[in-house]
């Protein structure tokens, strides 16, 4: 290899190493300290707002966050456009995006992994059933579905998470009935069924530990889509209802005020979401590498 | 002057951190003459494939020649530039992969691929170079060659695949060619006739040689020196005759012994105790001394040199006495 | 070839079939489907004839029967804003739907795949770490959020671009980027990891071995190979890609399926909802049967098999 190459090759490790968070070989130590923020924030929300993040005075409305011209103390990143405070809706809205964030992804991973381990231990009529289901599921995009079903049910907290479940199960229904399908072959699943072991108690005791290491590299994954399916179907007007703070609500005030100039009230919640989002997808990236190499194709 | 003389070729693979360094290739000197064809034996693992893209500089990114010399026709192959080696690839040195099917692109017709080095190298216009191409099926001994050229790799036999990677490595005359395990993928009844075929080819070309196997049965048919390789190391080298007959180096004779002969007279087949050590993490001293059966201390401690044992035989073993060569 | 073909066709068949009972299935299962169909602002009144006209007392499978029979004559519904059938206003806003994913899949392509054809020639290099950041980004904004950002930079501060509507080019480029945006750090992944496992090929080693020039390997024997997965992808997401439209053409009102969508939610006309969930779902398994077809076509392997 040439001088050159050898210089430009090393340039670009040292480079890539300066954004530590983005290496897949180290801990992504910066990630998992946003997330662990943002549930924290989302916890002691009460604590942290200084105002209530559902009522707003109309006399300051569209006030610009503090550094800027017209901004004040008071209102750290400024009001919307019925004078709520910006920062006090972030502050709730972290905990309304995490809570049915983590609640769907748990809800669907639960319901998926153990579809995706039924169908894949048990084989024969159920599989198919299942797989057919998950196929259709499948090729229905996601946020088309999770519209129709909204338009269905109606918008509500509650509903938002059991849409968001119904939708995503199938992923991981896919991927752990593969990983089943993989283990049934394995040594000590076979000494399982020679000893005698009844369908269930293998499917418990010996299957369902094997996937959970995806279960949970997938519901780290997941995390970020479903927060970002949430946020579109609130912008749209059919997830989370006003005037409960979720981000995804407050970029469709937001363009309200937009053509204005007022850049925080658009710019703000969508960096929430962003940080959200990146810092669970290099989490999970970093968990799949971590937990299992075979995961790849996750 | 020999075609071809390498000269302490050192090829070291390092892992992405730089923490380990694994000696692929370590201190190979070999001749070989024009007409000539020289047999590298060995175990998987021990460097023959990295040598032999050593000699083509078309090593891996992991990889790197550190050391040595590689003359062919007179001139150093690892200080030409990349644009020169490029017009020495495939020209004047060919190689011959292991598996035909990999080989070749499964969305070209044979026609194209055949013709390609043609067309690259001589600049032959496009019609001459599928009319070649169909000259150079026909000496690979391809039935119906016209019809051939339009077809796609995986309409073909494994058989006929080898054939026409050989094809594709005669295309512009090279005095050299390189052949990895080219049979070692074919049907057993399959591989008598391609070697037959390569025999052909090289008396029709007066090529030189280097035939990469495992098999000594075929060094022992197509070859008129062997070079014997372990833990990328040149543990023996010489003409074969010599070699079959009198190995100095206890690895080749173990290898020799592990051969199962009709009229034996042996009861048990003899195969070499050990693995082949992780080319990472070789032992110190000479390579082969955990396997050897006749191991000393010294053997332990420190590698041997390659020496000079006889006329033109040469092995790294301290018990094969001789003198340490150049 | 033939038997793949059909083998494909029938898989089609089957996947229309199963959506049908899906959308079916949700519309019967969830709440007093009369609601649904009939306008916000009804009276009980109007509910008992609406029972009655779909015959909702009917048992389900009569029901599902009448349903496909609707559909099979391209009977979708009306919609009870617009007052015409649903599928004429679906068919008449999809052209817009189309150009727009025509140009957001062209912004993917022209970006994600030469960035990804050079992140995995110097793979490990600077481009292959700028190309992985680009990649995350792309997996991690949400294609609404960019489009307010362009918006924002674009219309508000600089003034260049219109921020709604579809009169002409400039109309478009938002849009198209915001849409496209996802799909091109998708493209470039999936470019990436497919040429990186060409380049190990060993055939791409014998065109090496030939002494042919790399740019003619990477081009010629590596490019078209890496190519495939690549561009079968881009067929599907050119589909995906009308059916999240829906964000996108809200944030920038443009006039096409997506924000056909949008009205319906808005003003609870569920026949558009329903009309637009199937039709975009029969427009997906339509298009993975061409790409399978397309795919038979490309791949000799396939086209030559018996």
């Amino acid at each position: 290899m040439t001088g050159r190459a050898l210089a430009s090759r090393a340039a670009g490790l040292t480079v890539a190493w300066r954004l530590a968070a983005f290496r897949t070989g180290g801990f992504p130590l910066l990630p998992t300290l946003i997330l662990v923020t943002l549930a924290l924030v989302a916890i002691f929300a009460d604590a942290l707002a200084p105002w209530d993040p559902e009522l707003g005075s109309l006399g300051d409305r569209f006030l610009p966050p503090a550094w800027q011209a017209r901004g004040s103390l008071e209102h750290l990143l400024g009001t919307d456009h019925l004078g709520r405070d910006v920062f006090s809706r972030l502050v709730f809205g972290a905990r309304v995006s995490l809570v049915v964030g983590f609640t769907a992804v748990i809800v669907a991973g639960v319901l998926g992994t153990a579809l995706g381990i039924l169908s894949g231990y048990l084989g024969g009529w159920v599989d198919q059933v299942i797989m057919r289901v998950t196929d259709t599921w499948l090729a229905l995009p996601a946020l088309t579905f999770a519209i129709f079903l909204a338009a269905i049910v109606g918008p509500s907290e509650s509903n938002i998470v059991i849409i968001l479940a119904a939708v995503y199960w199938t992923r991981y229904a896919r991927v752990i009935r593969g990983e089943v399908l993989s283990l049934k072959e394995r040594d000590f699943v076979r000494l399982a069924i020679v000893a005698g072991c009844s369908k269930r108690a293998i499917m418990r005791r010996h299957i369902l530990p094997n996937v959970l290491n995806s279960a949970i590299v997938l519901g780290t994954l997941m995390l970020g889509v479903v927060v970002v399916a949430e946020a579109s179907l609130s912008f749209l007007g059919v997830g989370v209802p006003p005037p409960k703070p979720a981000w995804g609500l407050m970029l469709a005030d937001g363009k309200k005020g937009l053509m204005a100039g007022y850049w925080w009230l658009t710019v703000l919640p969508g960096t929430c979401i962003m940080l959200l989002v990146l810092s669970a997808n290099l989490l999970g990236d970093w968990l799949r590498v971590k937990l299992d190499p075979q995961l790849r194709q996750l | 002057m020999s075609l071809l003389e390498v000269r302490h070729l050192a090829t070291h693979y390092v892992s992405a951190r730089g923490a380990r360094v694994t000696r692929a290739v370590d201190d190979v000197s070999l001749d070989l003459d024009q007409g000539q064809t020289l047999g590298v034996v060995g175990e998987s693992g021990s460097g023959k494939t990295t040598l032999a893209l050593s000699l083509l500089r078309l090593l891996p990114p992991a990889a790197r020649i550190v050391g040595g010399e590689v003359r062919f026709e007179g001139e150093d192959l690892l200080a030409k530039p990349d644009a020169e080696m490029r017009r020495i690839r495939g020209k004047r040195i060919a190689m011959i992969l292991q598996d035909p099917m990999a080989s070749l692109n499964p969305l070209f017709t044979i026609g194209d691929q055949v013709a390609e080095p043609l067309r690259v190298h001589e600049g032959t216009p496009r019609r001459g170079a599928w009319v070649r191409a169909g000259e150079l099926l026909r000496a690979v001994r391809i039935a119906a060659p016209e019809a051939r050229l339009r077809e796609y790799p995986h309409q073909l036999s494994g058989g006929m695949r080898q054939r026409i990677v050989g094809a594709i490595a005669i295309s512009c005359e090279p005095r050299l060619l390189i052949a990895d395990e080219p049979t070692t993928s074919l049907d057993l009844t399959i591989q008598a006739q391609y070697l037959n075929l390569l025999r052909e080819l090289q008396r029709a070309h007066d090529l030189a040689l280097i035939f990469i196997t495992h098999n000594l049965g075929i060094v022992a048919r197509m070859c008129d020196r062997v070079a014997v390789m372990y833990a990328g190391r040149l543990v023996e080298a010489g003409p074969v005759g010599r070699i079959f007959d009198a190995p100095a180096h206890p690895y080749t004779r173990a290898l020799l012994e592990s051969i199962p002969r009709f009229g034996d007279g042996r009861e048990r087949l003899t195969a070499i105790d050990g693995q082949p050590p992780d080319p990472a993490s070789l032992p110190p001293g000479c390579a082969f001394h955990p396997r050897c059966p006749r191991a000393v201390d010294r053997c332990r401690a420190e590698a041997p040199p390659e020496a000079a044992v006889a006329d033109g035989q040469v092995a790294r073993c301290w018990l094969a006495g001789g003198a340490p060569s150049a | 070839m033939k038997r793949y073909l059909l083998a494909r066709a029938g898989f089609a068949l089957v996947s229309l079939v199963l959506l049908s009972v899906t959308i079916f299935a949700f519309v019967r299962l969830t709440g007093d489907p009369a609601v649904l169909l009939t306008e916000p602002g009804a009276s009980p009144e109007d509910l008992v004839l609406i029972r009655q006209q779909f015959g909702l007392d009917r048992p389900l499978w009569v029901q599902y029967g009448s349903f496909v029979a609707h559909l099979a004559r391209g009977d979708f519904g009306q919609s009870f804003y617009y007052r015409t059938d649903v599928l004429d206003l679906y068919l008449s806003r999809l052209p817009a739907s189309l150009l727009l994913a025509a140009v957001a899949m062209a912004f993917s392509l022209v970006i994600g795949i030469p960035t990804g054809v050079i992140a995995a020639v110097r793979v490990n290099g600077w481009w292959d770490s700028a190309g992985k950041i680009f990649a995350l980004l792309g997996l991690s904004l949400p294609s609404f959020w960019v489009g307010l950002l362009l918006i924002l930079f674009f219309s508000v501060f600089l003034g260049w671009l219109p921020s709604s509507g579809s009169g002409s080019l400039l109309h478009v480029l938002m849009p198209a980027f915001a849409l496209g945006w996802y799909f091109a750090a998708a493209h470039m992944r999936l470019t990436r990891s497919s040429m990186l496992e060409v380049l190990g090929s060993e055939y791409v080693k014998l065109a090496r071995l030939k002494g042919l020039p790399e740019a003619l390997v990477i081009a010629k024997h590596a490019l078209k190979n890496a190519l495939i997965p690549v561009l079968t992808l881009a067929g599907i997401n050119l589909v995906l890609m009308v059916n999240v439209a829906v964000v996108v053409e809200t944030v920038f009102a443009w006039p096409g399926v997506g924000r056909l969508l949008y009205e319906g939610i808005t003003a609870r006309d569920f026949p558009i909802v329903q009309a637009t969930v199937l039709l975009g779902g029969a427009m997906i398994v339509v298009v993975n049967f061409l790409v399978d077809v397309l795919y038979a076509v490309i791949d000799p392997r396939i086209r030559y098999d018996r």
